[in-house]
């Protein structure tokens, strides 16, 4: 954990002026009453292109106070480049304390992963999300698809899973795959992997979901029941892998596949970076192994 | 043997207008349909003819009248008194709507089974298996071969198109079916095959329809009554042998006999 | 005595040819016919003088100017002038049928099914429709080989013996015949005698128009002479 320092001089707390912070608070709690539903809010310009996360980032700004805790992470991990440039921006901006350690966070801001550990009742998740509307690769018109939410129109996200199945034998979306959030609305969860869908059901933290170039904001109580689209007889599945993570051991975390030779040699490693640090710490090891291509991949 | 007398209409129309700006779309239209009936409306470009079925199949709101339509639980429905997810709701269960340009009607972009399984899906099923297999009826119904389920509507001909279109329609049972045009642009072999597929499925099925084309050959084979419009106005209407074979408001007598044969 | 089945009251037709300069052609005036159940009526007069135009009308496939035509419908007496389309068209499937001189022959639909159409439009199912046209089409001596095609191909005689194969399937209380022998030879005219008299027995109501002096004879109980623009009876 890195201590809060004081922020930068020159800059409202946060980056963003009060009254966009006001603005966005608004926006969220209506997406909050609402579970579920795209809020459009005034997307503000910010400090980093459109596409790199400025939708989370105006979300967390209008949220996190001076003893919040922030941790950032990106694909899972809290030290690649983007997760440190946002992380720091925070720091910076509004001089709170930072961490890698999920359970000391009471803000997480994630760029399309969650978190493997469990999250409790006083943390926030915040999403990046790039396209909001699950139905605009059906449906390009705007206008359309609000009226789809609107009377509930869903049938056209069960045609985009039955041609997976028709076509590949199986439902082929492995991340951003639709939910249905409280029995009513169908929602984008942002590009995180299947494999991360159960753990936004009845989830102990809030969600929160931030769409900077689309300007929607959406959310998801806690306890709030979500639901992954499936059929009777092709039901919700998650990923799996016939290996456990090459450093720490786990079997029940979502694996990267990280290619380490030009032999077709690869490791499988805990894409939550904080997780495999985590336990590693604890003193459990993995098989430390390069695998072959040959051997079986995840599916 | 139900008596139809007493039967009440599916759809009545009353005193239906619909202007553009101060342009007449269609007037003053008013007339019945029962259940099982296929009412044909004829005119040239420009009558009004696809202004009027766009109005009744509540695609396009009338200036003025009234569209009523009896619903599966006999209530008698004031189709522009509705709420917008009423009617909506109503297109996709109890109604289908044929359009001339099936590419209008189709997604083009999924498989001919999808296309076919979508209006089962929009209400509720959740089964592939049964919905594939229900699709599946649907094609043979029509006369596509099996083995084109899992194919878009890219690689279909035009009569294909056409007939996939009609089974996407009649997968959900509707009551009441719109058709504009249904068999224009297509080879004559291949309208004469498809008037042929929708006169057997109205029998079959029960089915009421609206029709509009025109080509008065097709209202011979498909229409019990026939209307024929003439900028905006009805100027005859009648069953559809009679309007051909003793047309008398003047406009009639000139379609008809234009016609190299009916 | 029975009520009439069928009966025209003050029947008036004029054709008013608008394409050729409003030319108005009257062809019947006043025209009045009550027909009893069982009954075989010839309409009888030259060329011209209406047989055709009465016949149609009674069918509403023409459309009078006037008179009404009174039908026994459902137990019901109907005015076919007055009555919803729905109820003419359930008066076509049910209590009047009308055998054309012609067939008008849809092709690519296969002869056994033109002929039990009537029966389907009746509800009946499938399978006994075309059992029942099968009987039918035996007895007008249509050799199975031909039922399933279309009969777009046969001669003008084949034609119009499954034309009238198909008036006969369905038992209709009224039957309106227009010429329906012109086409036949003598063997096939005897047995579309002996149709027209079993329909007869089972009580039905022929009106019809007939050239063939023989078959008008065989069939006739009486005769209903019409003169040009008007009738007699």
């Amino acid at each position: 954990m890195t201590a809060a320092a004081s922020p930068l001089a020159g800059y409202n707390f946060a980056y963003l002026d009060e009254q966009t912070k006001r603005m966005i608070r608004r926006a969220i709690l209506k997406a909050v009453a609402v579970p579920g539903y795209q809020v459009p809010f005034g997307s503000r310009e910010m400090p980093l292109p459109y596409g790199w996360g400025t939708g989370g980032i105006q979300v967390t700004a209008s949220i996190i106070g001076r003893d919040d805790v922030l941790k950032v992470i990106d694909q899972g991990a809290d030290d690649t480049t983007n997760a440190v440039s946002i992380r720091q921006f925070f720091a910076r901006t509004a001089g709170v304390a930072t961490t890698e350690h999920t359970p000391d966070a009471s803000i997480i801001q994630t760029r399309h992963r969650i978190p493997e550990t469990p999250l409790s009742d006083d943390q926030i998740l915040v999403y990046q999300v790039p396209i909001p509307e699950p139905l605009r690769w059906i449906e390009p018109r705007e206008t359309e698809t609000r009226k789809m939410h609107a009377l509930a129109e869903y049938g056209v996200m069960h045609v985009k899973l039955y041609e997976d199945i028709a076509r590949f034998g199986q439902i082929n979306t492995s991340y951003n795959y639709p939910v249905l959030v409280n029995h009513r609305y169908l929602m984008a969860p942002s590009p995180i992997p299947k494999f991360d869908n159960p753990k936004m059901n009845r989830m102990r933290a809030l969600q929160l979901f931030g769409a900077g170039r689309e300007k929607r904001i959406y959310a998801v109580p806690p306890f709030t029941r979500v639901e992954s689209l499936d059929f009777e007889d092709y039901p919700f599945e998650v990923q799996h892998w016939d290996h456990v993570c090459a450093l720490c051991g786990a079997a029940d975390s979502y694996l990267d596949e990280v290619i380490t030779d030009d032999h077709g040699g690869r490791m499988f490693i805990c894409s939550d970076s904080d997780y495999c640090a985590g336990r590693r710490e604890r003193g459990h090891v993995g098989p430390q192994e390069t695998v072959r291509f040959g051997s079986d991949a995840a599916e | 043997m139900t008596d139809t007398e007493t039967t009440p209409p599916l759809l009545e129309v009353e005193d239906l207008t619909r202007l553009y700006g101060s342009r007449v779309g269609c007037q003053n239209v008013r007339f019945s349909l029962w259940p099982g009936e296929i009412v044909g409306i004829v005119g040239e470009s420009g009558s009004g003819k696809t202004t009027l079925l766009n109005c009744l199949s509540a695609s396009l709101e009338p200036t003025s009248g009234s569209v009523y339509y009896r619903d599966r639980l006999d209530r008698r429905l004031d189709l522009w008194r509705l709420s917008e997810s009423e009617r909506r709701m109503l297109m996709r269960t109890d109604w289908g709507i044929v359009h001339q340009n099936p590419r209008d009607g189709l997604r083009m972009d999924v498989s001919a089974g999808a296309n076919i399984g979508e209006r089962l899906m929009a209400v509720g099923a959740r089964h592939y298996g049964d919905i594939r297999a229900e699709a599946g009826t649907w094609m043979r119904r029509v006369e596509i071969e099996l083995d084109r389920i899992d194919d878009r509507p890219t690689s279909f001909s035009g009569g294909m198109q056409q007939r996939l279109q009609i089974a996407r329609n009649l997968v959900s049972k509707p009551r009441l079916i719109f058709m504009d045009e249904p068999t224009g642009g297509l080879d004559v072999s291949v309208q004469a095959r498809l008037l042929d597929l929708l006169r057997g499925l109205v029998t079959d099925l029960g089915l009421s329809a609206v029709v509009v084309t025109h080509d008065l050959a097709v209202t011979r084979l498909l229409a019990h009554r026939l209307m024929v419009m003439r900028r905006g106005e009805v100027v005859e209407h009648g069953l559809t042998d009679q309007v051909l074979d003793d047309p008398q408001h003047p406009y009639t007598q000139l379609l008809v006999s234009s016609i190299l044969q009916t | 005595m029975t009520q009439p089945i069928i009966s025209v009251e003050g029947l008036e037709k004029t054709f008013t040819l608008h394409v050729q300069g409003g030319a108005v052609l009257p062809v019947l005036k006043d025209v009045n016919l009550a027909v009893q159940p069982g009954e075989c009526v010839v309409l009888h007069g030259p060329s011209g003088a209406g047989k055709s135009s009465l016949l149609r009308s009674m069918y509403a496939n023409y459309l009078p100017q006037a008179g009404r035509i009174l039908v026994r419908h459902r137990d019901r007496t109907v005015d076919l002038l007055k009555a919803d389309p729905h109820v003419v068209l359930d008066i076509r499937r049910w209590t009047i049928g009308f055998v054309s001189q012609f067939l008008r022959a849809i092709p690519r639909v296969p002869t056994l099914d033109i002929v039990a159409e009537p029966l389907r439009a009746r509800g009946i199912d499938d399978e006994a429709a075309r059992t029942r046209a099968g009987e039918l089409l035996d007895r007008l001596q249509i050799p199975e080989r031909m039922w399933s095609l279309s009969p777009v191909t046969f001669s003008g005689g084949e034609q119009q013996r499954v034309n009238i194969a198909r008036s006969f399937t369905a038992p209709f209380p009224v039957l309106l015949l227009d010429e329906p022998t012109a086409a036949l030879d003598a063997e096939n005219r005897a047995r579309v005698v002996e149709l027209i008299h079993q329909a007869k027995d089972r009580g039905a109501a022929i009106i019809g128009i007939f050239h063939d002096r023989e078959v008008r004879e065989a069939v006739a109980d009486r005769y209903f002479t019409m003169e040009a623009y008007g009738a007699a009876a």
